[in-house]
């Protein structure tokens, strides 16, 4: 082989410039780097309507986002919708009052629950669960409600 | 009617035989590995003949195939007013399916063919038969080191292809037709998993890999020992490897991605 030197140092910068490919992806264009395996703990909430809420929505604290959606389930007694959260360890102090109410992000955007702290003194803990909710908007039915007062008024 | 019974039985058992040829010889390439380990320089030089000199093709393909999804999706998605979503839309294309895909055809038809041809012509010219006769195993010395460098190859062409592709879509989303950075970036790593969508789009890419390779050395060391026969083989090896491909593509997208 004479030419084995270049073909080494061209074989090198391929495998290495794949490598910087793959990175670049698991980095920048995916979600990896917004969470390298914390910590978390589990709360859940129950909505009487969940909305367009979906597993891995953003879960929030004043618009910051401490956590994620990590699973939908429907509670087969009471037909309400339980929300499951994973929140990061580091905001182990939310207060055992805390509210959550499911936002949309802008008007058509995705929905996502933001939690609104209480007073209590005491903190919630893993397997924790919100009672103090509102569901989601759902927009029809906000409509709906106010064409039939629009209606009644007449 | 009894005549095209017989035909029929043959050509069944024909292409059984052929499955059956076709396993053999890829248990006999995978087994290869340990004299691959032993001479990495056999593997290194088929890297550069199979990676490296398809490394042009699929950077070029990567940035044209991601300045069309660009255009395209910013005609669409500006409709609804919502450009901001363009780089989820070039990332998600490109890392579920076009990566894998597209870089997996071209490989086929740069680099697969050209496998054929190599080995169906050292077939032709009875190097094989020469080194069985030297007792060197030629499917250990030749298939092996061409079979792992495919193998490796795939995943690193299809990565390249998808990050030249979104930096393509970048360039006319962002830099010509006024889509905000920030937003391109960040809706794409609002949506994108890694785990579902880049390992997933890398797992398409290895099999591709895999079956691409495998169909390219096997038809070559399959072929008729003729000029002719290396012909068809080479053009058997491109069609079998798009219609494999397509075909695997289809079944691992609906095993990933089927369930949400």
């Amino acid at each position: 082989m004479q030419h084995s030197r270049t073909q080494d140092t061209l074989v090198g910068l391929f495998v290495a410039s794949g490598i910087v490919g793959l990175f670049f992806l698991a980095l920048q264009v995916s979600n990896l780097s917004s969470f390298v395996t914390e910590d978390t703990y589990l709360i859940s909430a129950r909505f009487s309507n969940s909305g367009g809420l979906k597993v891995k929505s953003p879960v929030s604290v004043a618009g910051v986002r401490i956590g994620r959606v990590s699973a939908i389930r429907l509670d087969k007694q009471t037909f309400e919708s339980i929300v499951e959260m994973n929140i990061e360890s580091k905001f182990n102090t939310l207060p055992e009052d805390t509210s959550a109410t499911i936002y949309t992000a802008g008007l058509l955007g995705e929905q996502y629950v933001s939690l609104e702290p209480g007073g209590s003194e005491d903190h919630l803990k893993n397997g924790g669960q919100i009672e103090i909710t509102q569901s989601a908007i759902v927009l029809e039915e906000v409509i709906g409600k106010y064409l039939f007062k629009k209606a009644e008024e007449e | 009617m009894l005549d095209f019974l017989q035909r029929l039985g043959s050509a069944t058992r024909a292409s059984f035989a052929k499955v059956g040829r076709s396993t053999f010889f890829l248990s006999h390439a995978l087994a290869g590995i340990g004299e691959v380990a032993l001479r990495p320089r056999l593997l290194v030089n088929q890297m550069y003949s199979v990676g490296v000199l398809t490394f042009l093709i699929i950077t070029i393909s990567g940035l044209f195939v991601g300045m069309v999804l660009g255009l395209q999706g910013f005609n669409i998605l500006s409709d609804f007013g919502s450009e901001e979503a363009l780089g989820i839309m070039v990332a998600a294309s490109l890392v579920r399916e076009l990566g894998p895909v597209v870089s997996a055809l071209l490989f086929a038809g740069r680099a697969g063919s050209a496998l054929t041809a190599e080995i169906g012509l050292m077939k032709a010219t009875e190097q094989l038969s020469g080194m069985e006769m030297m007792a060197v195993d030629p499917i250990k010395r030749i298939i092996s080191p061409r079979f792992y460098a495919g193998f490796l190859s795939m995943p690193l062409l299809a990565a390249l292809f998808s990050t030249i592709g979104i930096l393509g879509g970048h360039m006319i989303g962002v830099g010509l037709l006024g889509v905000d950075d920030g937003s391109y970036w960040s809706q794409m790593q609002a949506h994108l998993d890694f785990y579902d969508d880049i390992v997933n789009g890398t797992i398409k890419s290895v099999v591709f890999g895999f079956a691409a390779s495998w169909i390219a050395l096997f038809e070559g060391y399959d072929a008729v020992p003729t000029s002719e026969g290396v012909s068809r083989a080479t053009t058997r090896t491109v069609v079998n490897s798009a219609f494999t491909i397509l075909g695997l593509d289809f079944i691992l997208t609906a095993l990933m991605f089927g369930d949400n």
